[in-house]
């Protein structure tokens, strides 16, 4: 008998096709209130999600990829102000109320988080974990049934000796099997969109193999869609179709994986792309760093958020922030004014392989003292 | 030639040495006594030389020693047995007094900026705390301490900040700063960019490279990511529960990793292109790192190997009863502790 459909919920898995949009992000923000003022994490995200499809989002710590998924979980804390609104197969998710939200979570969208020892309750055994994301939403399931089901489900994430180890508790297993755990409880309803949010970040390589080719079975076999969430473009570059790349809360660029890594028209990604250690070319390739750091959400000056760090920058750019328009007929998109200058440059023909650049790290520290002084401006008023 | 090869690949004389490093861990029961009732085998009889201007790095998952044997390297922590050479003495011999000078030519930087340097002083402060401790400071230190912070590439007018000022990649640059303040020789950079986005962790590599030309360092730089080895390394060394399994230049490693760890871990990294990735040979281990304090018989990597399961039963035999020892007679260029070493080419 296969793994996965088994009598539970068999009848009501989803059945929709390959290709249809099951997750429709429109113009989503999402501000945080703080002591200092307003911050703006989340500046306008749109994307479409079709079934079956797997999509990477990309960026740096502090660009808003996390909280993206955040919001269209209703995970955040009270105090957000989020707007726009996310599209669970056409019915709105943003605005809904904890119960409501509760019948969705965990049974047509679920989620990954980075560290399974604290998405794991360590009182109770994985089974019981499994067995209660079933119940709660098919309170018909009887016990055992919940069970053999459990053991089918750790069994499919290659956890070996599944009858044993659904007594076992979370700290009885390694990382590796804990986040497996994780990934056997978000499938466990057959849901219509995984979100992953780092899943392997926390893990040793080998480990984060094992990991990744689970989850990858995993949404095979329920035919999901996943949103992969990582920092890592190498995983990106093996798991996802396409990729969004994010920068200050807002998509720089979008298209499909190899857009993105083979004519990236974007100076932030060419960047990321140039600035990664690569294990197949030899040492005597020089890195090119992109200088400066992310700005801060506190007070975004005007303008492009990459200007400062950008080697391409020109006056426009600083008055007014591009908004991603296409590059082909294909769906590639890129928020930059000079895309076509960038058509088939490397990364060392925009950035400087040097170790360090001070004038970057000046006309950063520059664009924060304006963006300060605008918000102490703002304040007086 | 094979006699040559089988003595460590290196320069005539390493700058620093380690000879059978043995570091274990008392395990102790909870009760009043606290009798000790095991060993943890960080580190198992580990041989390293590093020469002038090079850099050895040691790679492995977390929990193989590689730290551990870091820290031995440096006689920050006593091994078990084992002695560490350095110009001609035995460091693990030394007294605290007779060590201290010393100290200033082998220093270490950490993974976490954040945490190793202290909140409540200035950048000006922590980079001159070394000068300070081997009263250095008295004559030209403020000009020192300046040069140093103009050195890693930060702004000198930033020396009277604090380090929650700063963004990650210029802690760990205060971190070198404050490393490279008693003009070492060796610097240990325990996971010195893992903690840093890639964005930024491309700089602080090429500092380092940059550094290594300019003041002729030599550096032992631990770390699990392979891709970051191959950028910086002129040899590695990789790890695996408290052995190393596997050494060669860097280049000899990449060109044909002979151990089935080593492959399995080549080919685990993911490579940042998509089509690459998408043809190539994924070798995917089974099972987790076995404890350390109770490691395997004979090979300590079977439990999990991939080739040891196409063996046959003497062949078998001989990985459960025969520990291997680093060798070179087999067909690839590096040296492994298998017994059936067969290089494979990964990238």
């Amino acid at each position: 008998m296969s793994n996965i459909s088994v009598s539970t919920n068999g009848a009501k898995r989803s059945t929709g096709t390959k290709g249809d949009v099951v997750l429709e992000v429109n113009d989503l923000n999402v501000s945080f209130p703080t002591d200092d003022g307003l911050v703006h994490a989340v500046r306008g995200v749109t994307y479409e999600l079709r079934r079956g499809q797997s999509l990477g989002i990309v960026g740096e710590s502090g660009s808003g990829k996390s909280v993206t998924s955040m919001a269209i979980m209703g995970l955040l804390p009270k105090t957000a102000q989020i707007t726009g609104s996310a599209r669970l197969e056409g019915d709105e998710l943003l605005g809904l109320g904890d119960a409501e939200l509760s019948r969705i979570r965990g049974k047509k969208i679920s989620m990954i988080f980075q560290d399974p020892l604290t998405s794991l309750n360590p009182v109770y055994t994985v089974g019981f974990q499994l067995a209660e994301a079933v119940r709660v939403h098919y309170p018909d399931v009887s016990k055992s049934e919940a069970r053999t089901r459990c053991i089918d489900l750790l069994d499919s994430v290659g956890i070996p000796n599944p009858q044993q180890r659904v007594d076992a508790y979370p700290h009885e297993l390694s990382g590796g099997m804990r986040q497996r755990v994780v990934i056997a409880i978000a499938m466990a309803n057959n849901p219509d969109v995984i979100i992953a949010d780092e899943p392997t970040t926390a893990l040793d390589v080998t480990v984060q193999a094992q990991v990744l080719e689970a989850l990858e079975k995993a949404r095979e076999e329920v035919n999901a869609a996943l949103i992969l969430i990582t920092h890592d473009l190498g995983v990106i570059a093996g798991h996802t179709d396409d990729v969004l790349v994010m920068y200050a809360g807002k998509p720089v660029e979008q298209g499909t994986v190899d857009e993105i890594f083979y004519e990236p028209r974007m100076p932030y990604t060419l960047g990321l792309i140039g600035s990664l250690p690569r294990m197949d070319e030899d040492r005597n390739q020089r890195l090119t760093p992109v200088h400066g750091t992310p700005p801060s959400m506190l007070n975004l000056p005007p303008g492009c958020p990459f200007r400062p760090r950008c080697p391409m920058h020109q006056d426009i750019c600083a008055e007014v922030e591009p908004d991603l328009m296409p590059i082909g007929p294909t769906g590639h998109v890129s928020a930059c004014h000079f895309s076509d200058q960038l058509e088939g440059k490397a990364p060392d023909d925009v950035f400087a392989a040097v170790a360090t650049d001070l004038s970057v790290e000046a006309e950063v520290e520059a664009a924060e003292a304006e963006a300060a002084a605008l918000h102490a401006q703002e304040e007086e008023k | 030639m094979n006699a040559m090869l089988d003595t460590p690949q290196t320069a005539a004389n390493p700058v620093i040495a380690g000879r059978n490093l043995v570091k274990e861990f008392p395990v102790r029961a909870k009760g009043i006594l606290r009798r000790k009732v095991g060993a943890v085998h960080a580190v198992s009889g580990v041989s390293l030389e590093i020469g002038q201007t090079e850099t050895l790095a040691l790679v492995g998952e977390s929990g193989c020693g590689k730290s551990t044997t870091a820290r031995l390297m440096m006689n920050l922590i006593p091994p078990t047995s084992g002695e560490i050479l350095y110009e001609g003495r035995d460091l693990t011999k030394l007294s605290r007094n007779q060590m201290r000078p010393i100290r200033r030519d082998l220093q270490l930087v950490f993974q976490d900026p954040m945490a190793s340097l202290d909140p409540r002083m200035t950048v000006f402060e922590i980079i001159a705390e070394p000068l300070r401790v081997h009263n250095l400071f008295k004559n030209g230190g403020r000009d020192r301490v300046n040069s140093l912070i103009e050195i890693v590439g930060l702004n000198p007018e930033h020396r009277n900040r604090y380090p929650h000022e700063f963004s990650g990649g210029q802690r760990q640059r205060i971190g070198i700063a404050r490393a490279l303040a008693l003009q070492p020789r060796v610097l240990m950079l325990d996971e010195p960019v893992s903690a840093l986005d890639v964005s930024i962790q491309a700089g602080v590599i090429n500092l380092l490279e940059d550094l290594q030309d300019e003041l002729g360092l030599s550096y032992l730089f631990v770390s699990h990511d392979l891709s970051v080895v191959r950028h910086i390394a002129d040899k590695v060394a990789v790890m695996y529960l408290g052995k190393i399994v596997e050494e060669g230049t860097t280049d000899q490693l990449f060109a044909g990793p002979a151990h089935p760890y080593t492959q399995a871990l080549m080919s685990a990294i993911p490579l940042p292109d998509p089509r690459k990735e998408r043809t190539r040979e994924r070798i995917v281990l089974q099972g987790d790192v076995p404890s350390p304090s109770n490691p395997p018989s004979g090979c300590r990597f079977r439990t999990r190997c991939p080739l040891f399961k196409e063996l046959d039963e003497s062949q078998q035999a001989k990985c459960i009863d025969v520990e291997p020892l680093l060798r070179s007679d087999h067909a690839g260029l590096t040296r492994a502790a298998c017994h059936y070493a067969e290089p494979k080419q990964l990238v």
